[in-house]
């Protein structure tokens, strides 16, 4: 009679003693993972929630989404310029990216590769002016750019590529060091190789160590894109006219004046803004882990 | 895709191992004979050099219109230095440098250096231009109706936009019906034929101009009223929007005492050329003066002066710390949760990984407007959630904690995914070591993972540092550098040194370009030297050189 009755408990007492091993083992690390999707995911949920609240203010929205309306997303498009401001943050920002890429690459090949009178200057130059960030010299930027803008107003003032072009100057600077990096990895004994096959150093870089580091120089152009896009400051002074605008500046001006009444808006354009960077950041996850560990740093 | 960019290169010269001046005559002669030249490499060569050709062209053209010859030279010096340099077989690795270098020169040094020389000035508003410049103003600003003053029929006109475009009184003389045109620099006149005229003398259209009707000047008001026309007796002034007179200057330049002597009142402000403005024997100051050298005044002013140094020195600290915060937070954060998901019986990794990283992924600068909202006093959903009523950016010392917390959020997805490349590079056998050895599993951490970890991240530790120094979007689009003061609109509470320069140079109370310049030239210096520090210390430098 006893052995029937303390079976249970003894029973009992094992898949205690077992899960609380698990949760030592394993378990808390769960507990640790969900906490911190927690913290992760709650200001993206209220994003959400306030993109599709049909009342489009800050007061009315709560955590959780109260109601499923899309009136944020069509305003967006009919009371603002929201497309216009996508397009050129797009434009702005994948140009950017792109050949700042190109032109650190082509610094960092010749910095890697070839052993020139300068090189170590050059290289510590790079390093200095990197440190000074292009804002704190907005108040030259802003005095340089208005001749400019009086001479040549296609790349003046309100105009993307006078934007891009400034964006460009600080190229150099913050990826070369990088990059160079990269093509310190690549075996010397490649490209050697190929010149002795009779190849150029322009073939060499083109078809050889271009292709070697493509993947690692696709993260690192979606770390530029990123920074561009997310750029706010500079390209306040800049730009003015509201078709002119990219969407830092764009949806800055939304909720700078109303705040309580565009955060709709503002969310639904929040989350518009984030869908193409997501989808590529998940796409390029596993690269992106070793090209920050490599150095890069997202702007 | 052979984009020669050199074209018909000697092989043997290229990547070269060999010293920069060993004797390349004689292995370039030879190589040329089989050197390569590849048709695509010099299309693409034809084609850009093409490029640069018009390019040029285009630049030069406004150039020689505004007559700014020293422009112009340098535009043909760069162009014909870069046709020289990609036709000569010489010269490979500035090939490669040339193009990034250009841009660099251009949009960073140049304003780098333009800025470090604002920073010896006294450039401000009222100190923006030459003496002459200020003696001008002064001038005009003094003018008065006087008896007898001419009287004449204005229109308000503009070349550009209604709405912005900078305006232009059309003024014609009561007497002649001649008509003129003019702005801050002085009067032009116009010719008959260009200008309608209606019979009070108010001109209605005009070739070039567009006429603003009543209400579109209306908006206007305060700017017509500042715009003062000089003319040689005195100068312009509207009077309302339909009328202007022309009143004589009260005071007036006098070159012998180098002074302006008022001819009401009869003060004189005497030129005091080390401080770019005119002052009188009471110590009065004249608001318009003009940009003289002053030294290093302004970098002392940040030092001694009370009223300076101590909001500096005050943001100097704070800026420290939210760097070092920011940076140390986020990589505490970050790395437990790496160090929690790292175990080789956890399932569900991926998962985790893919839902931690979406701050990362989301723009930032909306994600920060967003986290200001969340902060809201009446309506945030901080305060909402836990049922609290903290005015969050009202007060010192919850403002800056709610910054960190931003920061945090925005920042720790970054070090989680930098630890956890870090841990998987650790050989497990290192730790597996350390637990047969009878270490607890805190030793372990502490003897081998953590330093093993620091290693490897220690650069972009000190990369972050140096990014989070200047953050100025994780200030400015939360809490504008504030609260402030009561008694000092222009230093917050969350006032990073880079946002207080900001607000120095653009801020409502006035611009002060120079004493800006020369913050930024401090924040330069605080940059590079912890940076200089940091990187000696963990000796990266060494092997990046090799």
């Amino acid at each position: 009679m006893t052995t029937y009755a303390d079976a249970p408990v003894a029973n009992r007492n094992a898949t205690g003693r077992r899960r609380n091993r698990w949760f030592a083992q394993v378990g808390w690390r769960h507990l640790v993972g969900v906490l911190a999707v927690v913290f992760s995911l709650f200001p993206i949920l209220f994003v959400l929630s306030a993109a599709l609240n049909p009342l489009g203010t800050l007061s009315s929205t709560e955590l959780l989404p109260t109601g499923a309306s899309f009136e944020n997303f069509t305003n967006l498009f009919e009371k603002t310029a929201f497309a216009h401001w996508f397009v050129n943050s797009l434009l702005i920002a994948g140009t950017a990216a792109i050949v700042s890429i190109f032109l650190s690459s082509l610094a960092a090949y010749a910095f890697s590769r070839m052993r020139f009178a300068g090189r170590r200057f050059g290289l510590l130059t790079l390093l200095l002016i990197q440190m000074f960030p292009q804002f704190l010299a907005i108040v030259a930027i802003f005095l340089i750019f208005t001749t400019v803008t009086d001479l040549w107003p296609s790349i003046g003032f309100n105009t993307p590529w006078g934007l891009f072009l400034l964006y460009m100057g600080g190229a150099l600077g913050v990826n070369t060091w990088l990059m160079k990096g990269f093509f310190d990895t690549l075996p010397r004994e490649l490209d050697e190789s190929a010149t002795m096959d009779g190849a150029t150093h322009a073939q060499v870089f083109f078809r050889i160590m271009l292709p070697l580091v493509a993947p690692i120089l696709a993260v690192t152009a979606l770390l530029s894109f990123i920074g561009t896009i997310n750029e706010f400051m500079i390209a306040n002074v800049f730009l003015t006219n509201t078709n002119s605008k990219t969407l830092a500046v764009g949806m800055f001006g939304l909720v700078a004046g109303e705040r309580n009444n565009n955060f709709g808006m503002f969310a639904a354009g929040t989350l518009l803004t984030a869908i193409p960077t997501v989808l590529v950041f998940q796409l390029l996850q596993r690269y992106i882990v070793s090209g920050l560990t490599a150095g890069a740093v997202k702007g | 895709m052979s984009t020669s960019l050199s074209g018909p290169e000697p092989a043997m010269q290229a990547p070269g191992r060999e010293p920069v001046r060993s004797g390349l005559p004689r292995t370039s002669r030879t190589a040329r004979n089989h050197a390569p030249i590849t048709a695509t490499g010099l299309v693409v060569k034809v084609v850009l050099l093409g490029l640069v050709a018009g390019i040029a062209i285009w630049v030069a053209f406004p150039l020689i219109e505004a007559k700014m010859w020293v422009g112009l030279a340098i535009l043909l010096a760069t162009t014909a230095g870069l046709f020289y340099l990609y036709l000569t077989p010489r010269h490979i690795p500035v090939k490669y440098l040339v193009p990034g270098t250009l841009l660099l020169i251009a949009f960073q040094v140049f304003p780098v250096l333009y800025t470090a020389s604002t920073a010896f000035t006294n450039f401000a508003d009222g100190h923006r231009g030459s003496k002459d410049d200020a003696v001008v103003a002064i001038q005009s600003s003094s003018v008065k109706q006087v008896a007898g003053s001419a009287e004449y029929a204005l229109s308000i006109a503009t070349k550009g936009d209604p709405t912005s475009g900078p305006l232009v009184f059309l003024v014609t003389d009561p007497k002649t019906r001649a008509v003129s045109a003019g702005d801050g620099e002085g009067l032009r006149p116009l010719d008959a034929g260009s200008v309608s005229v209606a019979p009070g003398g108010k001109v209605t259209a005009a070739d070039g101009y567009t006429v603003l009707n009543f209400g579109q000047a209306s908006v206007r008001s305060k700017e017509i009223i500042d715009l003062v026309v000089p003319t040689p007796g005195g100068a312009l002034r509207s009077n309302g929007l339909s009328r202007a007179y022309e009143g004589r200057a009260i005071r007036a330049y006098d070159t012998g005492c180098d002074c302006i002597k008022d001819s009401e009142t009869g003060k004189t402000w005497t030129a005091d050329e080390a401080d770019g403005s005119f002052v009188a024997a009471d110590g009065e100051r004249l608001t318009q003066g003009w940009k003289v050298n002053v030294g290093l005044q302004n970098f002392s002013r940040v030092l001694t002066d009370p009223n300076i140094s101590g909001p500096f020195f005050g943001t100097l600290v704070w800026n420290f710390a939210f760097a070092i915060g920011s940076t140390g937070l986020t990589f505490l954060l970050g790395m437990a949760i790496a160090l929690a998901l790292h175990s080789p019986r956890m399932r569900g990794t991926n998962l985790y990984r893919v839902l931690l990283i979406l701050p990362y992924a989301m723009p930032s600068f909306a994600m920060l407007l967003v986290w200001r909202d969340m902060f809201n006093t009446d309506f945030g959903l901080v305060n909402n959630l836990f049922g609290l009523g903290v005015d969050w950016f009202g007060e010192a010392w919850s403002a800056r904690i709610a910054v960190l917390l931003v920061q945090l959020w925005l920042g720790y997805p970054y070090m989680f995914l930098v630890a956890t490349g870090a841990l998987q590079a650790i050989p497990r056998e290192l730790t597996e070591a350390t637990s047969v050895d009878g270490a607890s599993p805190w030793a372990s951490f502490k003897a081998v993972t953590l330093p093993l970890l620091l290693v490897a991240l220690s650069p972009l530790l000190i990369a972050s540092f140096a990014y989070n120094f200047n953050n100025i979007n994780a200030i400015w689009l939360t809490t504008e550098g504030g609260p402030f003061p009561a008694d000092n609109p222009t230093n917050g509470a969350t006032d990073l040194l880079i946002t207080y320069t900001y607000r120095l140079a653009f801020g409502a109370q006035g611009a002060q370009f120079g004493m800006a310049a020369a913050i930024s030239i401090f924040i330069f210096a605080i940059v590079a030297t912890v940076s200089a520090i940091s990187f000696r210390r963990t000796r990266k430098q060494e092997e990046v050189y090799s």
